[in-house]
């Protein structure tokens, strides 16, 4: 049926599409890292817990979270993390494994897009 | 100025924060045992108290745009530079603006201007933390009516 594949292939476009911002978010906050922590680019992937992987400590995150703050026109709910966290409402890798602070700040912009 | 307490700030002369900026001011005392060792027969102001200086009037203005909700802690120190010496008796205008609010914390731009002149400026990055404790509230209540805190500017 048309209607069917077209659906699908507006489905593996929004896909791809997704893929592109993920990838692009992703390579701006490696870059940030990279150039604020002086860790080799390719040492950073999506993978990577800021923490147990890179090193990163509280104090070099405030940079990378400012960093991330004027790049992306956001606030980075730093503050709430930690508390959850803390509270064991949360673990530290839903918001330091790279591919999920990418996620995070992916909706933190498309929350502001919305006029959220 | 008292330079032993590190009571660097003076007066607060204008706090808007609407526009996140302070000016204040700030006299660095003729005598000190600063000065006696630093430098003997060449009395200076330490690079790091200018520092200290620009740091209290980001704090200050903190204090005012979170309505002395949190209290700054000086967390890093960025860009800075002593572009004059200050001396025993120079009266600092200092002023701040805060560059960026973020979650917890915030960056500072400093200057301090002796006489009109720039003599030292700095990017500074501060946490903003909870009151530790009641005294410490208390202290920072009595150092803001010494120094001219308008309460006017943070009252709803």
């Amino acid at each position: 049926m048309p209607t069917h594949r077209a659906t699908l292939e507006s489905d593996k476009y929004l896909q791809y599409i997704k893929g592109l911002v993920m990838s692009s978010t992703f390579d701006q906050v490696a870059t940030i890292i990279a150039e604020t922590c002086d860790i080799p680019r390719d040492t950073i992937t999506p993978d990577s817990h800021a923490i147990d992987d890179l090193g990163i400590d509280s104090l070099d995150f405030l940079d990378i979270a400012f960093a991330i703050d004027k790049q992306f026109g956001i606030k980075l709910p730093l503050e709430k993390w930690t508390q959850e966290v803390n509270d064991g409402k949360a673990t530290t890798e839903q918001y330091f494994v790279l591919k999920n602070l990418c996620a995070r700040i992916d909706e933190l912009v498309a929350a502001k897009g919305a006029g959220a | 100025m008292q330079l032993e307490y590190f009571h660097m700030i003076d007066r607060i002369v204008d706090l808007n924060v609407d526009e996140k900026t302070i000016v204040v001011e700030a006299q660095v005392p003729n005598a000190s045992t600063i000065f006696e060792g630093h430098f003997p027969g060449y009395p200076l102001m330490p690079g790091v108290l200018l520092i200290e200086s620009m740091a209290q009037a980001s704090g200050w203005l903190q204090l005012g745009v979170l309505k002395f909700e949190r209290m700054p802690i000086l967390a890093a120190v960025k860009e800075a530079k002593v572009r004059g010496s200050v001396y025993p008796g120079d009266v600092m205008s200092i002023e701040a603006t805060l560059s960026h609010q973020g979650s917890g914390y915030a960056v500072t731009e400093a200057k301090i201007r002796v006489g009109g002149k720039l003599r030292a400026n700095s990017t500074l990055t501060f946490t903003q933390i909870p009151f530790p404790n009641a005294d410490m509230r208390g202290h920072m209540d009595a150092i803001a009516k010494r120094v001219g805190f308008p309460q006017q500017a943070v009252s709803p």
